[in-house]
């Protein structure tokens, strides 16, 4: 089994791979970096764990937990090491790695599971007219300049976006003595974690400016200004409210995007919405054997979740090495089962849900212990989530508040199989809210 | 006589980030709803008389792979103490080998807050 990410998705998944049955000579993490951890490592502040340890840890603290499970266990892995390609045969998968160690060198595997994580949107996702200067990055970028390199990548800092990222990078900037002006978000609402607009901006007398925008750059050789101004109901600009904020950084903070350049080129099919590839209930993709999970799948709200995607995605990709292929310590070839998009039906996202994970399933294979996650596509008050079979209403449940910025989940549970099992020829389901 | 006092805060003990109303009285706390657990009751009253929070930084590191070592308070500190923290953790300098959970500091800020090692290196 290759596991291609080491962040917290690819370490739950390497453990619980060897817990189902995979020796750990079978399991091989493959890993960018010149460490373990993925992007916790620069997330220093507190805040992860709480599902998972019921503690409050912070990146590095959460990561470390399974880096020294991974070492107990004894569980191979290759550091500094970048997967070029994947290329699938049906039973037999070549990984193509080039590593300082290795060089350029192919690896063969039963099974893989895609756990790259995800990156950020960037200026050009944006289109903001204006110059080209010094200073203009990611929230994450500069926080890995702050947390792990040291460089302070400014003194004057305007924030876009108000995702979690930005609000956590500016209480760093603070602290470490840079002014943080504004935190501009396009939208009405944020989509950071309520904890931390209050403990981020809050604490700090930062302002949030909701429904505002960067429309102009100004700047030779290094940010000199921004200026922004508020949106009406279309997200037009209203160049009466333009305002000017003299700032030498401007940190974006607009949206994750899976990183999936090595699954489009392996033809594994994507979803436009998530930009993660389909996945059925063992989180397999339309590739047979190749499974996703974590924030190169859809982007979660919080690393226990990713966690816990990552320990179904290793269960289920040492069941199918198992089960599908024959005795993974013989390796004797055993008969393939049908792939995702072939069997199964689809979860549709009906009237208010922007996506759903996973986005097929087979209704024979679903446990009571499966998950229907799945995002709103806008801020609903009062109203019921609703999972219907065909035009059937098999579950629903009120909700107080829905937002797009939390992720939603229908547990699958004893009931709603037994109710699912009743029904004869299931066309599809489809999960929706009730206004 | 003094009347009660009403405010909206959200409860940052974990990332659910409840939204709470909290009544109070002279410091002393009269009612919190809103709340999913029993811990928001706790950060409400300490939020009135008290707030603090838990504080994460860098110290430099040296004789390590990596240049910076993250920290952090193994117990909230005074809100309004935390500038004065930040400017004691940046002059502090260690070598490494440094075990996740060492204490760097002891009695940080005021007495039984230690500053901690946030990682092996």
């Amino acid at each position: 089994m290759v596991i291609i990410g080491g962040g917290p998705a690819g370490l739950a998944a390497a453990l619980e791979a060897k817990r189902y049955g995979i020796n750990e000579k079978e399991i091989l993490i493959v890993e960018r970096e010149r460490e373990l951890g993925g992007i916790l490592n620069q997330c220093i502040h507190a805040g992860f764990g709480i599902h998972i340890f019921e503690e409050d840890l912070t990146g590095p603290e959460y990561a470390s937990r399974f880096i020294r499970r991974v070492r107990e266990e004894k569980i191979e892995y290759i550091l500094d090491s970048m997967v070029l390609s994947i290329s699938d045969n049906k039973i037999i998968k070549i990984i193509t790695v080039v590593s300082p160690e290795l060089g350029l060198c192919k690896i063969e595997a039963k099974a893989v599971i895609l756990a790259m994580g995800c990156r950020e949107r960037t200026r050009g996702a944006l289109n903001i007219p204006g110059t080209r200067p010094a200073g203009i990055l990611t929230a994450g970028t500069a926080q890995r300049f702050v947390n792990i390199e040291g460089y302070m990548p400014g003194r004057e800092v305007v924030i876009l976006g108000s995702g979690d990222i930005g609000l956590i990078m500016a209480r760093r900037m603070t602290l470490e003595g840079a002014k943080v002006k504004a935190v501009c978000e396009i939208m009405p609402y944020s989509n950071g974690l309520a904890r931390n607009i209050a403990q981020c901006l809050g604490d700090f007398d930062i302002p949030l400016k909701l429904s505002h925008t960067v429309v102009q750059i100004n700047g030779r050789d290094r940010l000199e200004s921004v200026v922004i101004a508020k949106v009406d109901e279309n997200f037009k600009p209203v160049a009466e409210t333009r305002e000017v904020i003299e700032c030498d950084t401007l940190l974006l903070s607009v949206g994750l995007i899976p990183e999936n350049e090595l699954t489009a080129e392996a033809n594994i099919t994507l979803d436009n919405i998530t930009s993660g590839a389909v996945v059925d209930e063992t989180l397999m993709t339309s590739a047979d054997g190749i499974f996703a999970c974590g924030n190169v799948l859809h982007v979660h709200d919080l690393v226990d979740f990713v966690t816990g995607e990552g320990y179904k995605a290793g269960r289920a990709a040492a069941e199918y090495i198992i089960e599908n292929i024959g005795n993974a310590k013989t390796g004797a070839p055993g008969a393939s089962r049908p792939t995702v998009g072939t069997v199964g039906i689809e979860i549709v996202p009906g009237e208010g849900v922007r996506y759903v994970v996973p986005q097929r399933v087979n209704l024979k294979n679903l446990k009571s212990s499966d998950k229907f996650l799945f995002r709103v596509n806008n801020i609903y008050r009062n109203c019921k989530i609703i999972l219907k079979a065909d035009d059937y209403i098999i579950y629903s449940r009120k909700k107080i508040k829905v937002m797009p910025s939390e992720m939603e989940s229908i547990e699958i549970g004893e009931d709603i199989l037994s109710r699912l099992y009743k029904l004869n020829n299931i066309n599809n389901l489809e999960i929706c809210l009730e206004k | 006589m003094e009347i009660s006092e009403t405010k909206i805060l959200i409860c940052v003990t974990c990332p659910v980030g409840c939204e709470m109303t909290v009544e109070y009285k002279n410091k002393d706390l009269i009612s919190v709803t809103g709340n999913n657990c029993k811990r928001g009751e706790k950060y409400a009253s300490n939020e009135i008389v008290n707030p603090r929070r838990v504080l994460t930084s860098t110290v430099i590191l040296s004789g390590a792979k990596i240049k910076l070592m993250p920290v952090k308070t193994d117990k909230p500190i005074a809100k309004d103490k935390i500038f004065e923290a930040m400017r004691e953790i940046n002059k502090i300098k260690i070598e490494a080998p440094v075990k996740m959970g060492d204490v760097l500091r002891r009695d940080f800020t005021e007495q039984g807050i230690n500053l901690v090692a946030g990682r092996d290196a």
